[in-house]
């Protein structure tokens, strides 16, 4: 396509009788393809051929060292026949499911207060939204070192000297996964919060004028105004943060090194599993079905959040 | 900075009232912001007064060390890794950070501006990859990187981000706001179309620019799984990589890790600090439009 184009272009050059005899319009169609020649091979090549490519290795038994042989729904099977599997599968979503919820509570309360503040208001923000623009593979390190037992770990030392008992949590498989989670939702509230307070400033203040007006409470304004109102916004935060949470990586990745993803694969989210089937392991078509699952997880949790919030 | 002055006319308001007569209930809401504002930043304070603090002190949770040193810095810039892995990251992120302002943009102005067959084909194809996550991309990506060796290269951390739908999307709603009486005009001035677009149109749409920017520079500043899958000699790792492995290797001595971690993070804190309402509002403007 892009060769055609180049023997009837060269714009810049001296014109050509063919290059003269085009319409403006035609022109512009020219100009249009040639901007966009390079974009498309891109996306042609690094974001169409892989997505295509990972599907149909899904269906093969490639291991880097034999050459695939289509297996069917063989890996498919295998996966869901895998208890870890229905593990990581319940884990990734316990970080959608609590993280989400929490982490957009904490930034709209955090949000809706912070816009009435206007004593040292640029200070709190930046003290708010500063951890958002950490890298968290160097973060998961100190929160890791925020919960080493007693003599090391900073809140362990807190627990214990206001007397309460020491907590095992990364070490234990029940307070492991919210002791991970915890990060990922410190890591994200600023975000978050930014986003609410852009969405809050753009609700026009007759509304809550006219509502003062009318005598309409506090309680009533934030629940018949602010919040649906707010809509687009919280529309917008639930589902980019759900993706989020269900790609989460980084943290478990770097707070579980001596083990990823335990104790007993208790952290272990679906992205771990595809990294160390692929990457430890090398057993690149069950890995590619695993990677298939994920994309359907999260294509179908998006469109059921867009539904649901949609019509309400 | 009009919609700012406006933006902030009500907080006024309140505190001008409030000052008369502080109410209680905003001044515990105050209070407890800010604790929270303090509680958000606990571990990045004590990660930077960790890394001054002698391997002795480590166990002692003061903020204010007893004794600071820079020694942590000097034994862990000593071999040249960090500088290297820093520097590595840099180029990386600046680079990928280039290429989307100048393509994202191009592509978003030609679907925005230009009328022609396919252009809507073209758009919904973009858009679509944003389905896809880089996840299920990542294992052809790394075979496409094997066989043409790209494997351990900069050029392999680099490739799959040179352009993003995202920022395609975001640079076309901008576009679309200029009016197209200023591209007309420079036509008939006689400027080509690359000159109209370079020169007309970009300058036009500078604060989604800079919010792309920002955006692209910080989403490959602190990437992980790509780097860390595409590179597995050190020399090539990015920071956040690097890091990763560094910490691995230093095993307990925290008082390393927090250095490292430090390191990682003060470049960021200091650009932060020197342009917060800049990259604030970039965040926003790029998160709410794209």
């Amino acid at each position: 396509m892009s060769g055609d184009l180049a023997a009837v272009d060269s714009p810049d050059a001296a014109p050509s009788p063919a290059w003269d005899r085009l319409t403006v319009h035609q022109k512009q169609v020219v100009w249009a393809w040639l901007f966009l020649a390079v974009p498309i091979v891109f996306y042609v090549v690094i974001r169409f051929w892989p997505t295509a490519d990972a599907m149909w290795l899904s269906f093969t038994n490639w291991n880097l060292l034999r050459p695939a042989h289509f297996v069917g729904f063989k890996n498919y099977a295998k996966l869901f026949h895998d208890p870890v599997f229905w593990k990581v599968f319940r884990n990734t979503f316990t970080y959608l499911i609590i993280g989400t919820p929490v982490s957009l509570i904490i930034s709209f309360v955090v949000a809706f207060q912070l816009e009435k503040v206007r004593f040292l208001h640029g200070l709190i923000r930046a003290l708010y939204f500063l951890p958002f623009l950490t890298t968290a593979a160097a973060l998961a390190w100190v929160w890791r070192w925020f919960y080493q037992p007693v003599p090391v770990g900073f809140i362990n030392n807190v627990l214990t000297h206001v007397g309460l008992p020491a907590q095992p949590f990364l070490r234990s498989t029940t307070e492991a996964l919210p002791s991970v989670l915890a990060s990922a939702v410190w890591a994200g509230l600023g975000f978050q919060i930014v986003i609410f307070m852009a969405g809050l400033r753009a609700i026009p203040q007759t509304y809550y004028e006219a509502a003062r007006i009318d005598g309409v409470s506090g309680w009533g304004i934030l629940t018949r105004i602010t919040l649906p109102l707010l809509k687009p916004t919280i529309v917008f935060l639930v589902v980019f943060s759900s993706i989020g949470f269900l790609r989460i990586f980084d943290q478990v990745y770097n707070m579980t090194t001596n083990d990823p993803g335990g104790p007993l694969n208790s952290t272990k989210p679906l992205v771990l599993m595809i990294y160390q089937t692929a990457f430890s392991s090398f057993d690149m078509g069950y890995a590619a079905a695993q990677t298939v699952v994920l994309f359907l997880i999260l294509l179908t949790v998006s469109l059921v959040q867009l539904r649901i919030l949609r019509d309400r | 900075m009009t919609a700012d002055a406006v933006a902030t006319a009500p907080a006024e308001n309140t505190a001008l009232l409030s000052m008369r007569a502080p109410r209680p209930g905003r001044v515990i809401a105050w209070t407890l912001l800010f604790i929270g504002g303090i509680l958000m930043v606990t571990p990045i304070v004590f990660m930077l007064s960790t890394s001054l603090k002698d391997s002795s002190q480590v166990y002692d949770l003061r903020l204010i060390p007893a004794e600071p040193t820079l020694r942590n810095y000097v034994d862990v810039l000593a071999d040249g890794r960090f500088m290297r892995w820093f520097f590595n990251s840099f180029i990386v992120a600046t680079s990928v950070c280039l290429s989307n302002v100048f393509f994202d943009s191009l592509v978003g102005y030609t679907l925005a501006k230009f009328t022609f067959r396919g252009r809507y084909l073209v758009f919904i194809a973009i858009l679509s990859t944003l389905m896809v996550p880089t996840e299920m991309l990542v294992i052809p990506w790394y075979l496409m990187a094997r066989d043409f060796g790209w494997l351990d290269s900069y050029w392999g951390i680099m490739f799959p981000g040179m352009m993003t739908a995202f920022g395609t999307f975001l640079m076309k709603q901008f576009f679309e706001t200029v009016p197209n009486d200023f591209l007309e005009a420079a036509r008939i001035d006689g400027l080509s179309e690359f000159a109209i677009w370079w020169r007309i149109a970009v300058p036009l749409v500078t604060p989604a620019i800079s919010a792309l920017a920002i955006f692209t520079f910080l989403g490959n500043w602190t990437a992980f799984i790509w780097p860390l899958i595409v590179t597995t000699n050190k020399n090539l790792y990015t920071l956040p990589v690097g890091i990763s492995s560094f910490s691995v290797e230093a095993s307990i001595q925290w008082e390393k890790i927090m250095t490292g971690a430090s390191l990682a993070t003060i470049p960021t804190l200091i650009v932060f600090l020197v342009l917060q309402r800049f990259i604030v509002r970039g965040v926003v403007l790029a998160g709410l439009k794209g």
